[in-house]
């Protein structure tokens, strides 16, 4: 086929539009997600599974804490109110919070109806003589004390004092002061609300909606002012803002990259045609990753969009070659096709090996974006080859780069000259590379986060004021069903309750609490005692105690009912914001349950992991997981991390051998190897430098450093080598091409390349100046580290005064 | 009755300034007062025991708002006003009331801390106030405006000297009622 272009030609192009067509319509039915799915390995551990199962539908994960400052505190009192009877109604909120008792006649009607199968101290030996007698001078105490006065009237039916207990177990969390009715920070500067959303907080839309309508409440109710501001933080505003934020800035700065690029290749081309034409081979490869991607693995993750697209971007370089280097003396590329396509395809090949390695990747994640990476590069490739110059016009020509290529020519031809010194840079990088290589890597997940520092501690700051659930540390209890989960739920507090009593805990959340399993419920009914023994138990209790026992009538009735009471289920809790947390708490999944207890640690001092894990270890409870979310979270992503560092030196390891095979000659494939190590290493040195530390997203940088980088160097080994083999090489025969030789060659080759890495510093340059952590990491590796690549490429490969 | 004959005296001797002793003098004097501790016997009548509750300990005050009483007989218990919550410690346990759940219990300490912050603004939102006396021994009267509130306390009834407090008589609407009996130590 390759025999005769021109029919070849028209085949190609019918094969390259039928494959975009197929593509297309693969692309059309593919299922793009944004979860974090991409992230969950393939055999997740179950604490890895807890981690996601919490980030995506955590009861953290859909809360929402809004403040709002500016105005006097009666007007902010009342915008809170308006704003929270607003918000209440509409069904995207699962419940507002602001500090108003809306809940409060419901929460105490469940507690006080039901205190007989919640409480705790609901035991045989409440019930004896003795039992009455200490818990009956218990309430008369506290009867003489000042929150006497709440109990007085609760003493004739529940001389145990039940409800107090139970009361006492709820206001362990600490809780926002009040002021006018409604929550406010202790400065009393704002108000303040706790909104929990109905969409989980990895569902970004959701998440912007409830806040929009947030907002639409805050500027609409009657009492809002122009001088009021509203505030929002949580893990759902952080995923808002974080995307807004990396769109607004992808958007300027590809806007700012986009006009110096196409300015540059303009004054190149002189040809909008041919600027069009230019992106056709790196539009194909993004459209076959894609459909190679979703047809691979059933979906595309947005990750892989982002990252690939620069991955492949080194295709960018395949026209520009095609362009620059082809012969611009009578629309025949066929020279090119001999001379320079073998370069190509090998420099190809290198990054299909260097991306390979992440193909086998445990993380879906880096998997796609191997995938995407590889069938994107070939794609290019072969449209680069196979299609790209039959759609030229004829008399396509470019801008005459001559000139410029004499220069560089020149200065390459010094270039060697500069081989000791840059030895010595390189010797002085590599030492500050192993000298830092201990704190070379930022593993902490939170180093790809976007949020600044401020709204961080924004966060913190609002987050401790609402006594917001920070949840970092759980116990999950799984089971085969409700009944089962809440009866492990409360060994587990059993164990913990020692740990709070202890001081080692400040205190913990469980689901058994508003709901205790039958089995516990029936236990305490069956503690309760018959009216006769009861009265007679009674009577002598109080034997020494200045009450009568006639006066404890209303105890034994209620008593007396709770015995054949039916059972709490979940149900009973409707209406109440107890319902709320039970919701949270217990979380049924397709095949088991789970109850989550989230921990508080002791305030001014941490949690101590191993004292926990150890305590509930020695409990042998069984389907009980201690989990420590950030720990986890962070171990995720230094996996995720370490593995793809591994990776990216194993692609790096095929590369040689792949070149060893193609060149067979070591010396050979050191001169070409060593420019890519160099830049590699001297971008490294010089972040360290700067005080960087290096987030996954730089070594992406640096596998595309090394892709682009390998093209220069091997065209120019292939330019260099040209005037020695070319003339040995079988099928150079064709009518047109007369040999070339290095001095022609070679000024248009460098000046093509000049271009090639210009068009990538403009590209990804911009994005060193990006105040996202992760599209820096990209900018401020793959600028500089391209020129640098270039640069020892002229310095290294040249074989001739070595 | 000496002592009587003596207050008579001195009621006489004051008349000339009597004119003059009103609710903002002894707002002033008792705002100026920043900390204090004292030493208190109190006793509780209370319709549903047979008898009453007598108990003693130790009050602290620091202007504006932090109160705490520290029951010594016949159990140790301390509760602790302080930004709008109660802290009760009975034994080993520990309950914060949030004053603002409970309006009545809210109103019936605010009557106390605002008399010892001679606030005024803040007394007057929930009580009709009565001063009767002299500076040297007045009675300040408190009744609630609101109906909610009456059908919980009757009357609290502030008794004391210049800018300390002597005794606190509480009258609940339902006939239960407590004398509390301050013995000032005044820290300077």
């Amino acid at each position: 086929m390759r025999k005769s272009p021109i029919p070849s030609g028209r085949v190609a192009i019918i094969i390259w539009l039928a494959f975009l067509t197929l593509s297309a319509f693969v692309i059309s039915r593919t299922q793009f997600t944004t979860d974090l799915s991409a992230f969950l390995p393939k055999s997740p551990t179950p604490q890895q599974e807890l981690l996601l199962e919490q980030i995506r539908d955590g009861l953290a994960s859909r809360l929402i804490l809004v403040s709002i400052g500016g105005a006097d505190a009666s007007s902010r009192a009342e915008l809170s109110r308006q704003m929270a009877a607003r918000l209440r109604a509409d069904a995207e909120f699962v419940s507002v919070n602001n500090g108003e008792p809306v809940n409060t006649e419901a929460d105490r009607a469940y507690l006080f109806n039901n205190r007989y199968l919640l409480s705790p101290q609901v035991t045989p030996d409440l019930f004896t003589v003795a039992g009455l007698h200490s818990a009956l001078n218990d309430s008369i105490e506290l009867l003489a004390s000042p929150a006497g006065l709440l109990v007085k009237s609760l003493l004739p039916r529940d001389p145990t004092g039940e409800m107090i207990h139970l009361l006492e177990q709820l206001d362990s969390d600490a809780q926002p002061p009040v002021f006018d009715g409604v929550w406010a920070t202790s400065d009393g500067t704002q108000a303040m609300m706790l909104v929990q959303t109905r969409s989980s907080g990895t569902d970004t839309d959701g998440q912007q909606h409830a806040m929009n309508s947030i907002r639409e409440a805050f500027n609409s109710v009657p009492a809002a002012k122009p001088t009021m501001r509203l505030v929002m933080t949580g893990p759902g505003v952080f995923s808002v803002t974080a995307r807004e934020t990396i769109k607004s800035q992808v958007k300027r700065l590809s806007i700012i990259s986009v006009i110096l690029i196409t300015t540059l290749l303009l004054l190149l081309y002189r040809s909008f045609a041919a600027l069009g034409l230019g992106l056709l081979p790196v539009l194909s490869g993004a459209v076959a990753g894609i459909a190679v991607v979703s047809l691979g693995f059933g979906e595309v993750h947005g990750i892989t969009l982002g990252f690939g697209t620069a991955l492949i971007g080194e295709a960018v370089d395949y026209s520009i070659y095609l362009f620059v280097q082809s012969d611009n003396t009578g629309g025949d590329r066929r020279n090119w096709t001999i001379e320079f396509w073998p370069t190509i395809r090998l420099g190809v090949v290198t990054s299909i090996f260097g991306f390979a390695a992440l193909l086998f990747s445990g993380f879906p994640g880096l998997a796609q974006l191997g995938l995407y990476s590889i069938s994107g590069l070939i794609s290019a490739a072969l449209v680069t080859r196979f299609v790209l110059p039959y759609l030229l016009p004829d008399n396509f020509q470019v801008h005459d780069v001559s000139r410029i290529g004499r220069i560089l020519s020149d200065l390459t031809t010094h270039a060697a000259r500069l081989r000791w010194p840059a030895i010595v840079v390189l010797v002085l990088a590599g030492g500050i590379v192993a000298q830092h290589r201990g704190d070379l890597w930022n593993d902490k997940i939170s180093s790809l986060s976007p949020i600044s520092e401020a709204e961080v501690e924004l966060d913190t700051g609002l987050r401790a004021e609402l006594g917001a659930p920070d949840v970092r540390f759980l116990v999950v209890a799984s089971g085969a069903d409700q009944e089962d989960v809440l009866i492990s739920a409360e060994q587990v507090s059993a164990v913990l309750q020692v740990l709070v009593d202890q001081g080692q805990l400040a205190g913990f959340e469980s689901p058994s609490r508003y709901l205790p399993s039958n089995a516990t419920q029936l236990a305490r009914q069956a503690s309760l005692p018959a009216v006769t023994v009861l009265e007679d138990h009674l009577a002598q209790a109080v034997q020494d105690l200045p009450v009568r026992a006639d006066l404890f009538a209303p105890f034994i009735a209620d008593i007396e009912a709770a015995r054949s009471q039916p059972l709490l289920s979940t149900a009973d809790l409707e209406n109440t914001s107890m319902a709320m947390a039970v919701d949270a708490l217990l979380i049924k999944q397709s095949d088991h349950w789970s109850a989550v207890l989230p921990l508080t640690a002791p305030p001014d001092a941490g949690i101590d992991a191993d004292h926990i894990r150890a305590a509930l270890d020695s409990a042998g409870l069984s389907g009980v997981l201690f989990v420590d979310l950030k720990a986890e979270s962070d171990n995720l992503y230094s996996g995720y991390l370490r593995e793809v560092i591994q990776m990216s030196l194993g692609g790096l390891a095929a590369i040689v051998a792949l070149l060893l095979l193609v060149y067979r000659s070591p010396w050979r494939v050191l001169r070409n190897i060593l420019p890519l190590v160099a830049a590699v290493l001297s971008v490294v040195a010089g972040l360290i430098l700067f005080g960087q530390q290096l987030i996954i997203l730089h070594l992406v940088g640096l596998l595309l450093v090394v892709a682009v980088g390998s093209n220069y160097a091997l065209l120019l080994d292939r330019t260099y080598q040209a005037g020695l083999s070319l003339h040995d090489r079988p099928g150079t025969e064709s009518p047109s091409a007369t040999p070339p030789t290095e001095r022609r060659t070679s000024p248009r080759i460098l000046a093509s390349m000049l271009f090639a890495s210009l068009t990538t510093v403009l590209g990804f340059g911009v994005l060193a100046f990006s105040s996202v952590s992760i599209l820096q990491a990209m900018g401020v590796t793959v600028a500089p580290g391209v020129v640098l690549a270039l640069l020892y490429s002229a310095i290294f490969v040249k074989t001739t005064d070595a | 009755m000496p002592l009587v004959l003596f207050g008579l005296l001195f009621l006489d001797f004051q008349t000339g300034l009597a004119d003059e002793w009103n609710i903002d003098q002894l707002m002033q004097g008792m705002a100026q007062r920043q900390s204090s501790h004292a030493h208190f016997t109190e006793i509780k009548y209370i319709a549903m025991l047979e008898r009453p509750l007598e108990s003693s300990g130790e009050l602290f005050y620091t202007a504006p708002d932090r109160l705490e009483k520290r029951t010594i007989t016949p159990k140790p218990e301390s509760m602790i006003l302080e930004q709008g919550s109660l802290v009760i410690e009975r034994g080993s346990r520990k309950h914060k009331v949030r004053l603002q759940e409970y309006p009545e219990l809210s109103a019936f300490i605010e009557s106390i801390r605002a008399t010892l912050a001679g606030d005024r603004a803040a007394l007057e939102s929930t009580y009709g106030l009565c001063l009767t006396g002299t500076a040297e021994h007045w009675i300040l009267e408190l009744r609630p405006l609101k109906e909610q509130m009456q059908a919980f306390v009757q009357s609290i009834r502030i008794a004391g000297a210049g800018n300390t407090v002597s005794s606190i008589e509480i009258n609940q609407a339902d006939g239960d009622s407590s004398l509390m009996m301050i013995d000032s130590q005044s820290t300077p």
